[in-house]
């Protein structure tokens, strides 16, 4: 329990995904506008991360490892990740109507996040368990999500902000995140796992 | 003659694609702790580049429509498989510095974005001045930030000290923090100089659903 806590935390507040590791920039600074895209940007995420963790770990153990492909890993683990991204997005259309309304727009940009590839390769890069790895997957989309959030709850407040020319929108959103990247310094070494 | 030479050179500075198209944002960040490793990312990225642009170019009357992404992020995945092997053949320090971001140029976004918006679209020719515009473009633009970054934060350029003793290191500029910032500062004085001409494109995100998703986004 205690070592499922540290993983999480670890990876939310020391690791984050965004601000210390600079993975899903792009969404980052592209979807995180307004809340309400933030949130559903960053479900979408949790949720896909988590799939894709399981998935790309059991794809690898049982078919790359057993038949010696592991140098088909990147090609691998990115269609595998594309096929499950629509894959989710089809089950949701069909089974859970609500969610996909609030989601769906969102899933087909997944694909292309860094972070979901990252956290597949990095699972795979520290021999993680199963477990483990599904656990890494999920604390690595909520490490996502605290971000986003984080930042477009900033970013509204930026919007009503008189800010010089040259430094409109993205310019001061990055300096915006440097600082944010910079408080985040204060959590490290507090959790090791 | 003046039509190949501005497919070339509007990579470079017009469209840069850091500076004004915003993509392949996570690489930027990530590698630019010394000049060094921001050229060898930006070599690496244009090789890429330059090999799926032109594949996706011959093959752009072959590759039905509707399937034509996941068709695309397979021949770049190839190309990226290929410069994986090849750096950790012959390059061992610097495939161990870019660690997993070689085989996240995959989803770099930029050349995905050049495939779609360009490749799909124009002969081989254009294509391959395209690839080397942007690709030159991103290499800059990943030196110069990288260059920062090392002199501020190491005081030293590709290795070398230049800070003589006297200019104190801020560990800081190494650090993700100093990536941000640099990067904002930096293209806040691009915006400065190019009179905001250029104009910024805010669809920050991927290139795939930009024409699809981002309309219902925003």
């Amino acid at each position: 329990m205690r070592q499922i806590l540290f993983v999480i935390l670890g990876t939310i507040l020391v690791e984050n995904f965004v601000l210390t590791k600079f993975l899903g920039i792009c969404p980052f600074l592209g979807v995180s506008k307004k809340m309400d895209s933030a949130l559903g940007m960053s479900g979408a995420v949790v949720f896909v991360m988590t799939f894709a963790s399981a998935v790309t770990w059991v794809v690898n153990e049982y078919v790359l490892v057993k038949f010696g492909l592991e140098y088909l890993q990147t090609i691998a683990f990115i269609l595998v990740i594309a096929s499950l991204v629509q894959f989710v997005e089809l089950i949701l259309k069909r089974f859970i109507k609500p969610l996909y309304n609030s989601l769906g727009i969102y899933l087909p940009l997944i694909t292309t996040n860094c972070a979901v590839l990252g956290v597949a390769l990095l699972n795979i890069q520290n021999s993680f368990s199963f477990g483990m790895a599904v656990l890494y997957g999920f604390s690595a989309g909520l490490s996502f999500m605290f971000a986003l959030i984080l930042f477009s709850g900033i970013r509204e407040k930026l919007e009503t902000c008189n800010v010089a020319k040259s430094f409109k929108g993205l310019p001061i959103a990055l300096v915006t995140a440097a600082f944010i990247a910079l408080s985040f310094m204060g959590f490290q070494g507090m959790f090791a796992f | 003659m003046k039509k190949p030479w501005k497919e070339f050179t509007k990579g470079i500075i017009r469209e840069n694609p850091i500076f004004v198209l915003v993509l392949g944002m996570c690489p930027t960040l990530a590698v630019t702790t010394s000049a060094e490793n921001g050229l060898g990312m930006g070599a690496a990225a244009t090789v890429v580049l330059l090999g799926s642009n032109i594949v996706i170019a011959l093959l752009r009357k072959v590759i039905p429509d509707k399937i034509r992404i996941p068709a695309y992020i397979t021949i770049i995945a190839g190309f990226v498989t290929v410069i994986q092997l090849l750096l950790k053949a012959y390059l061992p320090d610097l495939d161990k510095a870019l660690g997993i971001f070689i085989p996240l140029i995959v989803v770099n976004c930029i050349i995905l974005a050049r495939a779609e918006m360009f490749a799909s679209k124009n002969n081989v020719g254009y294509s391959i001045l395209d690839a080397l515009g942007m690709g030159v473009g991103f290499t800059l633009a990943l030196l110069l930030i990288g260059s920062i970054r090392e002199i501020l934060g190491s005081g030293t350029i590709f290795g070398m000290d230049v800070s003589f003793g006297v200019i104190p290191q801020a560990t800081l500029f190494i650090l993700p923090a100093g990536g941000f910032l640099i990067l904002g500062l930096l293209m806040a004085l691009y915006n400065k100089l190019t009179k905001g001409k250029s104009q910024v494109v805010d669809c920050a995100t991927c290139p795939v659903p930009c024409h699809t998703v981002s309309k219902e986004v925003s």
